[in-house]
């Protein structure tokens, strides 16, 4: 692509993953979450594909393979945790510990250390998303070439 | 009329213009472009009619990551819509 188009790409990226990194982060207070935090970041990383090209991004298909497979086991391993009681149960919630604060009553202006494992699903569920979309475009810009396996 | 319906209405015929020009358009370019723009208008709807949730997940997937697939896409095939 052109340098106009290199030179948005390369400032929007960090903004983009950081903004997707938000909206994961608050996940359990704001609108968003997991799918749509990793889908902003993903965005980036296609803006940055369509810009630079996939070769130079080629040796990068494993990591996101990895990164995928870790945050469906991340996820999974969550709801495994609550297994005493059931099935994702939220075994983290008031207890005081990570992510464990009681839930504020009345208008407030949200508490980020509240809810538990759902902080961390959606961090799992963010990675997940944001590696498995940013493969699907990585490996279809990759299709053809002399990358292609 | 208030300003909040004149911003929904106007949002939702610019969508509907977005979207006859993407079938229109001979440039396939330009047409993938216009369905990216349409994306990105249905988001600001659904930020209108009070769904930001939904507004996120169609900024990012319905008008960053199907723009990038089809712009790839026609890099890789060609540019001219063919009778």
């Amino acid at each position: 692509m052109t340098v106009v188009v290199r030179t948005i790409a390369r400032v929007l990226l960090p903004l983009s993953l950081v903004f997707g990194g938000y909206v994961v982060m608050h996940g359990h207070l704001t609108p968003g979450g997991g799918f749509q935090g990793g889908a902003v970041a993903a965005s980036g990383l296609a803006m940055v594909v369509v810009a630079f090209g996939a070769d130079r991004l080629a040796k990068k298909k494993g990591l996101l393979s990895v990164l995928e497979s870790l945050g469906g086991v991340a996820f999974a391993a969550l709801g495994f945790l609550g297994l005493g009681l059931t099935f994702f149960a939220n075994v983290l919630a008031k207890t005081g510990g990570l992510f464990g604060n009681p839930v504020p009553y009345g208008p407030n202006p949200g508490d980020l250390n509240t809810a538990g494992t759902l902080p961390l699903m959606n961090w799992a569920v963010g990675f997940k998303v944001l590696a498995g979309l940013g493969a699907v475009v990585l490996l279809f810009a990759l299709f053809g070439g002399e990358h292609d396996r | 009329m208030t300003i909040w319906a004149a911003m929904l209405t106007a949002t939702l015929v610019m969508v509907v213009l977005t979207s006859v020009l993407a079938v229109v358009l001979r440039d396939l370019l330009a047409a993938a472009l216009t369905l990216g723009a349409q994306g990105l208008l249905l988001a600001l709807a659904f930020y209108l009619l009070q769904a930001p949730d939904v507004a996120i997940a169609q900024a990012g997937v319905g008008a960053a990551l199907t723009t990038a697939i089809f712009l790839l896409a026609i890099w890789k095939t060609r540019r001219k819509e063919e009778e």
